[in-house]
């Protein structure tokens, strides 16, 4: 299993060929209250960079983006149903969705998780 | 949520420091560094309506005016009754153009020979030359920098204000006074934003930080920041400069007709009377509204409002998550002949469509104190 972040944090989990992504602890931290998540349905097809997920808080509403490529495997419904749970457990329960990978080659460049808990105490 | 003026370098509240030791997450604000939360805005809400909430309010503009006949030279600028506006009494105000549209809103109090007059934070400098530029020279308007002004607002308010400035409680819902607080002069008036009971503490910029800290020390009371400011005030159906009122809009559209007292329209002599006057005879070209939205995704400001045929008869101008409610609101306007509470609209927001209904406003009762006369 292999953890990765992107600069628009997000964090992937990999295992195989499937891969969970999520938004960072920082992410959640900053939105606040979340009161809306809309995620995707399994079966659609995503590539990297497409949006993928709504995370709408109080203040703000916010597009997740797919940081890889592939088809989606679920859609977590436990955030739909309680979008707090992204703020109680960001980077565990409150995961946005599962896919099957692409291509991995997309996996090169993102940061591992030392280095984005480094680079997220420089903002 | 109000007019950033993220032009040039931001300007510190007196209680800057105050506010980064108590936690806050400071943002651009009316050109001010503000506090938009400390613990969150969902837990600072519910907090302001079962308990007292702490909100620092000093970007707003507070204002002295003086000089002979002050009360009939503000008529000219304003709609309402201020000539039989009693002593210590508050009303809510309009500042008009010539056109008949909204320069601002504002709180205006009868001291004495002079009026104490409470405008927005975005707005103040352009209030204060427009008002000097169309009131008579010998009219003074005083820009009362070194005050801090701070709002004590939710049911337990007045009992926690009553240990520090005692007599606070007798004072009635748009009513204020003079209190020696902490052995410091502060003016109090029993009014707030929230739709809640409470009051709004002007005090020495020099003093704020003590006072602050004497209320939060009372258990009751907790630092609330400008987010929770904005959803309790929708809840409560009161309008945004900026957002919800504007240069576009009249009182009469903004169904804040009560603002203009049956001496004025009787009489007129107020910027715009006559396009005012016979929007309330015949009706205005758009109606405020409250609007319920089905689902859970909050449908916000800009989010266009349509007919069942799908034509656009108006716009969402506030609109967020309900904390209160548990679920989307929003306020906006709406073609009159649709702006009855229960039509069936669709919103449009980023090329979705969701079911709403007009909805009557507040969303959630006031709670205002008045006494029984």
């Amino acid at each position: 299993m292999s953890l990765y972040f992107t600069r628009e944090h997000e964090w992937i989990r990999v295992e195989g060929d499937t891969a969970t992504v999520g938004i960072s602890d920082h992410a959640q931290q900053a939105l606040g209250d979340i009161v809306f998540a809309e995620v995707p349905e399994a079966g659609r097809s995503l590539a990297k960079g497409q949006e993928a997920a709504v995370v709408e808080s109080v203040k703000a509403a916010s597009d997740v983006y797919a940081p890889v490529g592939g088809e989606v495997v679920e859609g977590n419904a436990a955030i739909a149903d309680d979008p707090a749970l992204i703020n109680r457990d960001p980077e565990g329960d409150g995961w946005f969705f599962k896919l099957t990978l692409a291509d991995t080659s997309e996996l090169d460049g993102l940061m591992d998780e030392a280095s984005y808990r480094d680079w997220v105490k420089t903002l | 949520m109000g007019t950033d003026s993220s032009d040039g370098p931001l300007e510190a509240l007196p209680l800057d420091s105050w506010h980064r030791a108590q936690g806050a997450r400071m943002v651009p604000f009316a050109g001010y560094d503000m506090p938009v939360q400390y613990e969150g805005i969902i837990a600072e809400h519910v907090w302001t309506r079962t308990n007292a909430g702490l909100f620092d309010v000093s970007h707003m503009g507070q204002l002295t005016m003086a000089g002979p006949n002050v009360d009939r030279a503000l008529e000219t600028l304003l709609p309402g009754d201020l000539i039989n506006l009693a002593d210590m009494k508050l009303r809510y105000s309009l500042l008009l153009a010539q056109d008949g549209t909204i320069i601002d809103d504002l709180m205006a109090t009868r001291r004495g020979d002079s009026f104490y007059v409470v405008v927005n934070g975005a707005t103040k400098q352009g209030d204060i030359e427009d008002m000097r530029a169309r009131l008579p020279r010998d009219v003074i308007v005083d820009h009362m920098r070194e005050q801090a002004l701070l709002a004590l607002q939710g049911p337990r308010a007045a009992e926690a204000l009553e240990n520090l400035a005692p007599g606070v409680s007798n004072l009635s819902f748009m009513e204020g006074g003079a209190f020696q607080v902490l052995g410091r002069p502060m003016w109090i008036s029993r009014s707030g934003y929230t739709g809640e009971d409470g009051f709004e503490i002007s005090v020495a910029a020099n003093a704020a930080a003590e006072l602050a800290d004497a209320l939060i020390a009372d258990e009751t009371v907790k630092p609330i920041g400008l987010g929770a400011r904005d959803s309790l005030r929708l809840e409560a159906g009161l309008p945004l400069y900026g957002h919800d009122i504007d240069r576009t809009t009249t009182p009469v559209m903004a169904g804040l007709t009560f603002a203009i007292q049956k001496r004025r329209r009787a009489e007129g002599g107020f910027p715009g009377d006559l396009r005012i006057l016979a929007e309330i005879e015949n009706g205005p070209p758009l109606r405020r509204v409250g609007f319920d939205v089905d689902g859970r995704q909050p449908v916000r400001e800009g989010a266009r409002v349509l007919d069942d045929e799908g034509n656009e008869v108006g716009r969402v101008t506030s609109g967020g998550f309900s904390p209160s409610l548990q679920r989307p609101i929003a306020m906006g306007y709406a073609a009159p002949h649709l702006a009855e509470p229960g039509t069936a609209l669709k919103l449009e927001q980023r090329g979705k469509l969701f079911d709403g209904r007009v909805a009557a406003m507040p969303f959630v009762p006031h709670r205002y104190h008045r006494k029984g006369a």
